[in-house]
């Protein structure tokens, strides 16, 4: 069985069971790994996605949910945001291990685009949800913060 | 881990030319996108052109590349950055090109000199590797000198060096590392280097950026559940509930008939399903049915355990350390203290759940894994395999974190996932073993449960005179083959580091162990021993002092006289946390010091703690002396990185058993800090001249106590069981 969506800007028709979640069809059927497994109960956010926009956990959402939707993964960030995340992320050189880091700029990108001068309390919201066992919070906040400042100009 | 001296000098000639080279071709992982699938191969390294290898930790192509081989692995805590900054700083090379490659399993080239083998554990990356790579890039920088004076017919102290190209002024002559490497690749190498003078360093003690932070913010690096090999399988294995519990009979129809499920296998460690996908094998487990004998099993509760720990610590145990008479001096002492503090097991839980991807034929077996203990689990895997481990090779690929677990004497996850592949016919059908989350919470190893019993006594004046601590719990190291080398005289040195080497000058000492057997297995956990010791000895410190009617800073520096180091650590976080400043009603400040791995650490904690009870952490102050810094802005994330994962620990780390079966699933069960927990920290590193080292582990040590005490400061209430949330329940 395929299902059909809009992955990364582009056209997709993913041949899996529509049961498996998304993680596992972008990362096994459309050889798109940035996007990890951490925990499989929506509890660590390492699998974060972008759905119509939205921050949602793939691992816990199945295929076909997203029939004819828009998903985006690490591989397919483009907006200004995105960038500037991305960019304010190795100047503040935030990885350590690096395993959770696609989940917390999805989450982070995710943030910014709906809130332009997070709060540390928006911060603490719109982030809470994914661990990072290296424990990089603090420059994952700082970071958030740089990107919106930068963006700002 | 066998601390065993047998530096072999990297110092013989090893010259390799990839085109046409005789001998080795270093091997790297490449990328190849076939369609929608990725797949990692191996691949020559670059055959353009001429490489110059001076020597196993460094090569340099003619395109200008510079490539250190690093012998440990990236886990997150800066490794393969630092080991470049040492390369890069005697080579003078550019760090806009310097890359870095893992090292093949090779203890004779790769060998970790404080175990004698080649893995990274025991934040031994730096100290290990200051002097071997600075005479690597020291050596290999004499030899591009000498190729460019031989080319250009002038002296070699006419030369000189910046980012990757040779100069000479008089001539006007320049030329790139590269160009220099045909000529260099001719030449000896020299037996002696003249090492840079410290005050010349330009990226030592300097800013060089993580080689992996690009990697690691656009979804690239690549770590080993993103391996993917033509035909691969996946495979998830069904492991016994109980520690120690074997598998009596499995039928395998309802987990074959899931479409995708290939093979259903049984194999020492359980009964694997193997798939061709996640999902699958994931689905085929489920259905899977197993039926389990548990005569043998682990069926205590922690309750139980923790009972007979209590009754141990009142029972004759075995020497850790004696000065004096601490007994008979605490009977004799004006005022006596005690306190007794219980530590739970706690899971390493790294964000990549263990894998491995394993492809074995008849007369080899290649590895793909975020490997620790490259010696060791080449054995285990030859022993599984029923291969030589030369015929075993690895490839280290980014870890997804450690803290340890994936450093173990039975190399679990490598054993068993060679052993799938092995029960699925040896035919060189690459196989990947997932953990789940759920397989990493219930998968032992963990820090051992500990109990500690502690009494001092003080004399009329407030001094201490007398201090015995006695330590219950499991040994790490009893059963490996390192007990040979690191149990003397029944003390297993990691279950009382931290506390048999105590800094205070106290002039009765007492360090006592007893090493229970229980069947839940453990390990190592982000700085072992003194994950607890460091927390009974400096929150007890503090309740002495207070007994003493002292300030527990003023208290510890009179005990430190005799330890600079320490002490002056102590006092640069005191001062910088601006320690015996008022604070508001509800908060308290607190303080702790530890040396872990002959680094040494001071934190001071600033609670807020609410009329629930409920504790928010503000801010951590950290002084931080680990010899000469290499790179700071790692140092810097390491303290912050350890306080929070220490942090999380004490708040609400906890696995527990109910009848043998661990009570804790996932994340939820399991918690560890979130974002919104994570408290401002300032680091403030020590100057120093002093050889480097490391700064992994060290942090998480202090961070415990400093919090307990910061809580004590604000409620007058001593935290004595972890995790705090269980305190607070009591």
């Amino acid at each position: 069985m395929s299902t059909s969506f809009v992955l990364n800007g582009k056209a997709a028709t993913l041949d899996a069971d529509p049961t498996m979640p998304l993680l596992w069809a972008v990362r096994e059927v459309a050889g798109l790994p940035g996007t990890k497994f951490g925990c499989g109960m929506a509890l660590c956010g390492a699998c974060t996605v972008h759905l119509d926009g939205k921050a949602v956990r793939s691992c816990v959402t199945p295929l076909s949910t997203v029939s004819g939707r828009h998903v985006t993964t690490i591989e397919g960030l483009a907006s200004t945001q995105a960038k500037a995340v991305q960019a304010a992320w190795i100047k503040l050189q935030v990885p350590q291990c690096g395993y959770c880091q696609s989940g917390q700029i999805m989450s982070a990108t995710a943030l910014l685009e709906t809130n332009a001068t997070p709060t540390d309390a928006d911060i603490d919201s719109a982030m809470s949800g994914n661990i990072c066992r290296c424990s990089t919070y603090s420059r994952i906040r700082a970071a958030i913060h740089a990107a919106a400042e930068s963006i700002k100009g | 881990m066998p601390a065993k001296n047998s530096a072999s000098s990297p110092t013989r000639r090893e010259f390799l030319k990839s085109a046409g080279a005789v001998g080795a071709i270093a091997l790297t992982i490449g990328f190849e996108w076939a369609g929608s699938t990725r797949r990692a191969i191996a691949v020559p390294a670059p055959s353009a052109g001429t490489t110059f290898a001076p020597n196993a930790f460094l090569r340099i192509g003619s395109d200008n590349s510079v490539t250190v081989i690093a012998k440990h692995v990236e886990l997150g805590q800066g490794a393969y950055t630092g080991i470049a900054t040492i390369v890069a700083e005697e080579l003078d090379a550019d760090w806009a090109v310097v890359r870095v490659e893992s090292a093949p399993a090779d203890a004779k080239r790769y060998a970790n000199f404080a175990f004698g083998m080649q893995g990274t554990g025991g934040s031994s990356a730096m100290a290990n590797s200051w002097t071997q790579l600075r005479e690597a890039g020291g050596k290999a920088r004499a030899m591009l000198l000498a190729a460019a004076a031989k080319e250009w017919k002038v002296p070699v102290a006419e030369l000189r060096v910046e980012q990757g190209i040779v100069y000479h002024a008089g001539k006007k002559r320049q030329a790139t590392f590269g160009a220099l490497v045909p000529t260099a690749a001719t030449l000896p190498v020299p037996d002696k280097v003249q090492l840079k003078d410290p005050k010349d360093f330009k990226l030592i003690g300097h800013h060089a950026p993580r080689v992996d932070a690009p990697a690691k913010s656009d979804g690239t690096a690549q770590f080993t559940i993103d391996v993917a090999l033509p035909g691969m399988l996946v495979a998830l294995l069904k492991r016994p509930p109980l520690f120690g519990g074997t598998m009596k009979s499995f039928d395998a129809a309802a987990a074959s008939a899931v479409p995708g499920v290939v093979k259903v296998v049984q194999v020492p460690g359980g009964v694997a399903v193997i798939a061709k996908s996640f999902w699958a094998a994931k689905q085929g487990r489920e259905a899977l049915q197993v039926e389990w004998d548990d005569s043998k099993a682990e069926k205590r509760s922690s309750a139980a355990l923790m009972e007979e720990y209590r009754r141990l610590a009142d029972q004759p145990s075995l020497p850790a350390r004696k000065d004096g008479d601490a007994v008979q001096a605490i009977k004799d002492a004006a005022r006596k203290v005690s306190a007794a503090y219980e530590f739970p097991y706690l899971a390493h839980a790294p964000m990549e759940p263990l894998d491995a991807v394993v492809k074995l034929g008849a007369t080899s077996c290649e590895i793909w894994a975020g490997d620790q203990f490259q010696t060791v689990d080449q054995a285990n895997a030859a022993r599984t395999a029923g291969l030589e481990p030369q015929q075993v090779s690895i490839h280290t690929l980014y870890a997804g974190g450690s803290f340890g677990r994936r450093a173990n004497a039975g190399s679990d996850y490598i054993v068993e996932a060679v052993s799938i592949a092995k029960a699925y016919g040896a035919d060189g059908t690459p196989i990947k073993l997932q953990w789940t989350r759920e397989d990493d919470v219930h998968g032992g190893l963990y820090r051992p449960m500990y109990f500690h019993k502690l009494e001092a006594g003080l004399n009329a004046q407030g001094r201490l005179t007398a201090w015995r601590h006695v330590i219950v719990g499991q040994s790490i190291i009893a059963g490996t083959p390192f007990a040979p080398a690191l149990i003397k005289d029944g003390i297993d040195g990691t279950s009382v580091e931290g506390a048999a080497n105590i800094p205070y000058a106290i002039p009765n000492v007492s360090v006592e162990l007893s090493t229970t057997t229980v069947g839940v297995p453990v390990l190592w956990w982000r700085v072992v021993g003194s994950s607890h010791t460091a927390f009974a000895v400096e929150a007890f410190i503090d309740e002495v002092a207070h007994a003493a009617g002292q300030d527990g800073l003023a208290f510890r520096r009179t005990l430190l006289e005799q330890q600079p180091r320490m002490k002056a650590v102590l006092e640069l976080a005191a001062e910088k946390a601006g320690w015996g400043a008022p604070l508001a009603p509800g908060k308290g400040r607190g303080i702790a010091v530890a040396e872990a791995f002959k680094t040494f650490v001071a934190q001071v904690a600033e609670v807020a703690v609410d009329k629930n009870g409920q504790v928010k952490v503000e801010r951590v102050v950290c002084a931080v002396d680990c010899g000469t810094p290499i790179n700071p802005d790692i140092i810097a994330a390491q303290m912050e990185g350890g306080i929070g994962f220490g942090l999380g620990a004490v708040l609400y780390g906890a696995i527990t058993l109910k009848d043998g079966r661990v009570e804790q699933d996932n994340f939820n069960g399991y918690r560890v800090l979130r974002i919104n927990e994570m408290p401002k920290v300032e680091v403030h590193i020590m100057p120093s001249a002093e050889p480097p080292t490391g700064v992994g582990e060290p942090g998480v040590a202090p961070i415990g106590p400093a919090v307990a005490n910061a809580i004590f400061a604000a409620t007058g209430k001593r935290i004595h069981v972890l995790p705090f949330s269980t305190s607070r329940a009591t």
